[in-house]
């Protein structure tokens, strides 16, 4: 177990490695930091000054081994359009995309495993097959069609939801932190994106889990339950729902993590300032810095859950940290 | 002669004619495909020649309002081109970089998964890791940071010029994952078999074997994901022309379109963003559904994927 676990650890710092390279090679190639500090007016011997006091002057790798030890002490360089660092932007937008994903996930949760169950329990009745149905429209709708959609529908034409930004937001946490989620107006602003958000990811784990509580219904223990007589009810919510959760965890962590990606989307439509609405701002204003910034923390993110719940998945299930050994 | 005789008794063309939705989904599909490309001979008007359109002309509601034109029949956008037109031309770019991506990461994943399939050790190990960690992390996200990257480095006058091609590779570097993964898992089944063992007694050498042999039949799962990933193609492209990554507004696609009309929906002009909204869910929907029934005739083993 220990070896897996050092294997796994090992394997995301590599993977980060790779991710830092990509991202100062970026910063290296695209670009002028000096013209983007200080414009265009200003002489060329102070320029050469301020390139040499930058460490601009240096090789490749002395420069990417400062890039690394100021990165691992989460400085990223200044972004080149707030003046700020980079990091601490990026810390102030986070707020706003994690309360997205989280308030999505709850969503998710709470509609997709009953759906889920009761199209694995009665495959054959009409409501069923109409659920099946919906998810695969479902996935065939964009998240920015289903986000302009819901605009059209509930902001333009019957004006009882805002169709953009936070609301009111109150600074919770000594200030660290702007929460919409404590006062009407920003709980307001959060129902559209939330269904947006969830509208992509709600048919997949409807769909996993209804396959997942399937298979589970076809083994022997089940089998068996039945012929012993149980009760149904207890057969289904106990017996086989404990044994299909697992499966749902360990894919569904992975899915809520590639929900960040569907939160550039969402926030782009809604103009909600998160970091996603951030990052395509910097990609716009060619800010390297805040790009590449963003490109190592998404990193960080997908790389931490994708390790833990490997980890954690081997740490149930025995097969996977074995077939990983050889 | 024989070759349709053949088809023609098939369970494929059974199972197609037993299934309503394939029959509708496949009219459909059609339908759109034959349109779009013969856009130049029917649509009424040409959005990419300038000279025709006229700013006057622009957010003209459909024909049925009042203030409608009969000359466009769904309206125009907000620089005067005839939306009819318009989505007619873009979805052409929409399918055209969507099997142009899709063809790209077949080759990639197909050449890989034989590679790693077939050769093992090492090469498998690379390959697979770095699949792995692809796919964790999404293939929207590598594609929208891609895009991103390509449009930093070479500006956005020169990425919009060439931006069909640079779709192509954007998706195409995005997704050849799930292609690679399918492959070699066909592979690790099929190089265990007699024939293979055979074909290597003969004395054929290692890619003729990978190539001639155990290729053909690893073509089927091939097929059922290609469909998939058709509809997974045209919405990265229409997501990446949304986030303005992809197409210029003076060649649309769909994508394009929606974003380019999407700040026209505060003032009431809808028609340019919900046009070609429903038109891009209907493709992307009949395609998806095509596969689904793909999938089920050609492998239901597949089903859980």
């Amino acid at each position: 177990m220990f070896a897996f676990i050092t294997r796994r650890i090992i394997q995301a710092v590599v993977v980060m490695l790779i991710i830092s390279f990509i991202g100062f090679t970026i910063k290296h190639h695209v670009g002028d930091p000096v013209r983007e500090l200080v414009g265009v007016s200003v002489k060329a011997s102070e320029r050469e000054a301020l390139r040499e006091k930058l460490g601009l002057n240096d090789p490749f790798f002395v420069q990417y081994k400062n890039f690394l030890k100021n990165a691992v002490r989460g400085d990223f360089g200044i972004s080149y359009f707030f003046k700020k660092p980079a990091a601490q932007v990026i810390l102030e937008k986070a707020p706003a995309t994690l309360e997205l994903v989280f308030a999505s996930s709850i969503l998710i949760i709470i509609l997709s495993i009953p759906l889920g169950t009761y199209c694995a329990i009665k495959p054959k009745s009409i409501l069923s097959r109409l659920i099946m149905g919906m998810s695969i429209v479902g996935v065939s709708i964009p998240v920015f069609l289903t986000a302009i959609m819901l605009i059209f529908l509930f902001s333009v034409n019957l004006h009882i939801l805002p169709s953009y930004g936070r609301g009111e937001t109150v600074a919770v946490f000594g200030g660290l932190w702007d929460t919409g989620f404590l006062t009407i107006d920003g709980l307001k602003h959060l129902i559209l994106p939330v269904i947006a958000l969830s509208s992509i990811m709600l048919p997949l784990f409807i769909r996993l889990i209804r396959a997942e509580m399937m298979e589970v219904m076809q083994t022997e223990y089940i089998k068996f339950a039945f012929a012993k007589g149980l009760s149904k009810k207890r057969i289904w919510f106990v017996h086989a729902f404990k044994n299909t959760l697992l499966p749902v965890i360990t894919v569904g962590g992975v899915q809520l993590g590639i929900m960040i990606a569907y939160t550039i989307l969402t926030e782009t439509v809604f103009q909600w300032q998160g970091m996603g609405f951030m990052f395509l701002e910097a990609v716009e204003r060619s800010d390297t810095s805040l790009l590449v910034a963003y490109l190592m923390f998404v990193g960080v993110l997908f790389v931490g859950v994708n390790t833990v719940v490997d980890i954690i998945y081997g740490l149930i299930n025995p097969k996977v940290r074995i077939s990983g050994t050889k | 002669m024989d070759k349709w005789k053949k088809f023609k008794e098939s369970y494929f063309l059974y199972s197609f004619l037993r299934d309503p939705v394939a029959i509708v989904s496949f009219i459909i599909f059609l339908f759109l495909v034959i349109v779009s490309f013969s856009a130049p001979l029917i649509a009424p008007h040409d959005p990419y020649d300038t000279s025709t359109i006229s700013i006057m002309d622009s957010e003209i509601p459909p024909v049925w309002y009042g203030e409608g034109d009969d000359n466009f029949i769904l309206g125009t956008d907000s620089q005067g081109r005839d939306m009819l037109s318009t989505m007619m031309y873009g979805m052409r770019v929409s399918i055209i970089i969507g099997i142009g991506a899709v063809a790209l990461q077949a080759f990639l994943g197909v050449v890989i998964g034989l590679l790693s399939g077939y050769i093992g050790g090492r090469v498998d190990a690379f390959f697979m890791r770095l699949a792995d960690i692809q796919l964790s992390f999404s293939t929207l996200m590598v594609a929208i940071f891609i895009s991103a990257i390509f449009q930093t480095a070479f500006g956005v006058g020169k990425y919009s010029e060439y931006a069909v091609p640079i779709l192509v590779l954007i998706i195409g570097i995005a997704e050849w994952p799930q292609y690679a993964r399918t492959v070699r898992a066909s592979v690790l089944g099929e190089k265990e078999k007699e024939y293979v063992e055979a074909a290597k007694v003969i004395g054929f050498g290692s890619r003729w074997i990978m190539f001639r042999h155990i290729l053909p039949n690893t073509l089927s799962p091939v097929f059922v994901i290609s469909t998939i990933q058709v509809a997974n193609a045209v919405m990265s492209e229409a997501a990446l022309s949304f986030l303005g990554l992809g197409m210029p507004v003076t060649k649309p696609s769909l994508g394009s379109l929606i974003n380019l009309g999407f700040e026209y929906i505060f003032s009431g002009s809808w028609w340019i963003t919900i046009f070609p909204g429903i038109l891009l869910i209907i493709l992307v929907l009949v395609v998806n559904l095509l596969g689904d029934w793909l999938r089920d005739v050609l492998n239901p083993k597949l089903y859980k994927g």
